[in-house]
């Protein structure tokens, strides 16, 4: 893969930078709902790592083949049953939290298949989000692209929900990055960025 | 033994570096002819034609792709049938049961006379497949890529039992004479047959034959006695006939009892996980939503062990109706997968 291939991921998703930025070299990862393999794909470029996607969906089944990526066929919903305890350094929920519909209990498959969690999801408490809301609508932008009617998310949060989920759930948060576009945001993040990615473990 | 012959064919041309091989296993009634056809009988179309060929997902105007005819077969390996040439007689009862682990070191024979060190890919569906498998574990460094379709990695108890009243059918017909009917100009046809039909069944899904036959009658009445009424029972009858018409119920014996045995992970503690760790190949697992003699539970315990051992391994459950069969079957998503797979292998040795 050509440094252009990664500069060209990394701006049209500025989570995959984030996202790689944490990852060591050879570390395995497993990334649940990895779509066409775009990010295993780039964290092969990035940090050589031994990456395995899990997609339901046939389309992206051949796109990451096409990709080069090794994807398991599997439904994120009825569990990680198939991937032994502690088998992997990272397991990652790109973009995909938010649309998962038992999401406590695959956070926590999440935390017994890898070492490290990381997630990333869209703020739904971005200023915004908050505006449009405010202003009578349901958000709809680059970020929550989808009507009221289509969307397949139902498990939005704020950066706040997320937050408090993981203290509830005995998880523990080891880092955040909190971005809008490509730029990262640290003063009030929960109002002022629009994506959130997260990097977390099971509370000692 | 102290020798035996293996029919083979081979598509497409063998490169320079000899990289580009690609070994087709067959399952239980499978043979050499894969693709195809021949000049003088242009009826006989390979039986996996749909997968292999110019254009086609193993396209052989990139790969070299052999199929054979394995050891104790009936299409022109040495087998039951073929004459002992100490005795000047069929072999019959006398011929060896062979296994797959037999099989996969008669095929590496064949591979060492093409003068094939590595395999680029070697594929199999269901007996084929764990074909396929145990060449990863026997010849880890001589196969680079691994295709276990529809397959597992051992038998259940109620595949097994299905298996045996197959055989139960053949050992029981008086025509049978314990394996030796060569001799007596016979041949067990009806137990050959009743076998066949019993693996038909299995080998299709109950949605599959109720789309295709339902309750459908032959005429439009009853008969009221024992021929023929219902269409699944005339297409089973004709299956059984055909196939009963043209394969070696001794050859049928041997590739069930293979079957059964296989089972890798025997000599480790019933642990696959360790029986895969000699494994260095990368792995393509297929199965089908509706295949209930190869579950994809079953392919899916195979995908857990290699990610155990941190093999590169893909999988993809087809969603297909038409159950174990749709291995050999045309279906766009399965044939994109397998097209993508091996344009792939086809990148390692072109670029």
């Amino acid at each position: 893969m050509s440094t252009h291939d990664h500069s060209t991921l990394a701006a049209t998703r500025p989570d995959f930078a984030a996202i790689a930025a944490w990852i060591p070299l050879g570390a395995s990862v497993l990334d649940l709902g990895c779509g066409d393999g775009s990010l295993l794909r780039y964290l092969q470029g990035t940090s050589k790592v031994q990456g395995y996607g899990v997609e339901i969906s046939d389309d992206n089944i051949v796109a990451c083949i096409r990709n080069q990526v090794n994807v398991i066929q599997g439904d994120l919903e009825s569990g990680l049953s198939g991937f032994e305890s502690n088998a992997f350094d990272y397991v990652i929920l790109s973009q995909t939290l938010q649309a998962t519909r038992h999401t406590e209990p695959l956070m926590q498959e999440m935390l017994r298949v890898g070492r490290e969690g990381i997630v990333s999801f869209p703020n739904f408490g971005y200023w915004r989000n908050r505006m449009d809301i405010l202003q009578g609508n349901m958000p709809v932008s680059e970020v929550l692209p989808y009507q009221w009617y289509d969307t397949p998310n139902v498990h939005l949060c704020t950066l706040h929900d997320f937050e408090t989920f993981c203290h509830d759930n005995k998880m523990t948060i080891l880092d955040r990055r909190v971005m809008t576009g490509d730029s990262e945001i640290k003063l009030l993040p929960n109002l002022l960025g629009s994506t959130a990615v997260y990097r977390f473990k099971r509370a000692v | 033994m102290p020798s035996y012959e293996l029919v083979y064919e081979t598509y497409g041309t063998l490169n320079q570096d000899k990289s580009n091989a690609v070994l087709v296993c067959h399952a239980l009634s499978g043979h050499h002819h894969v693709a195809g056809y021949y000049a003088d009988d242009p009826k006989n179309i390979g039986w996996w034609d749909t997968m292999v060929g110019p254009g086609k997902p193993i396209d052989t105007e990139k790969f070299f792709v052999i199929g054979l005819n394995n050891l104790g077969g009936c299409h022109g390996s040495t087998g039951p049938m073929s004459i002992n040439p100490k005795t000047g007689k069929p072999y019959g009862a006398s011929f060896p049961v062979v296994t797959v682990e037999d099989w996969v070191e008669s095929q590496a024979r064949l591979a060492d006379q093409l003068g094939i060190d590595q395999f680029a890919a070697i594929i199999g569906g269901s007996l084929g497949g764990m074909q396929a498998l145990q060449w990863s574990l026997a010849h880890p460094e001589r196969v680079r890529h691994v295709l276990a379709i529809a397959s597992a990695p051992r038998l259940t108890a109620q595949n097994i039992a299905f298996n045996d009243v197959a055989r139960n059918a053949i050992l029981t017909d008086p025509n049978f004479y314990g394996g030796d009917y060569y001799e007596h100009g016979v041949v067990p046809t009806r137990g050959l047959r009743l076998a066949r039909m019993l693996g038909h069944i299995t080998y299709l899904s109950n949605d599959a034959m109720a789309d295709k036959f339902g309750r459908g009658l032959r005429s439009d009445k009853y008969s009221y006695s024992y021929d023929i009424d219902f269409e699944i029972e005339s297409y089973l009858r004709y299956q059984g006939d055909k196939f009963a018409a043209y394969f070696d119920a001794n050859t049928y014996l041997l590739m069930t009892k293979a079957l059964d045995y296989f089972d890798p992970a025997r000599e480790y503690d019933d642990d696959l996980n360790k029986a895969f760790a000699v494994a260095r190949a990368n792995f393509l697992v297929v199965s089908f939503t509706t295949d209930w003699r190869f579950a994809p539970e079953r392919s899916r315990t195979i995908v857990k062990s290699l990610l155990h051992n941190r093999l590169k391994v893909s999988y993809a459950e087809i969603t297909s109706t038409h159950g174990h069969d749709s291995f050999l079957m045309q279906h766009t998503h399965y044939h994109n997968v397998m097209r993508a797979y091996f344009d792939n292998i086809a990148s390692e040795f072109t670029a």
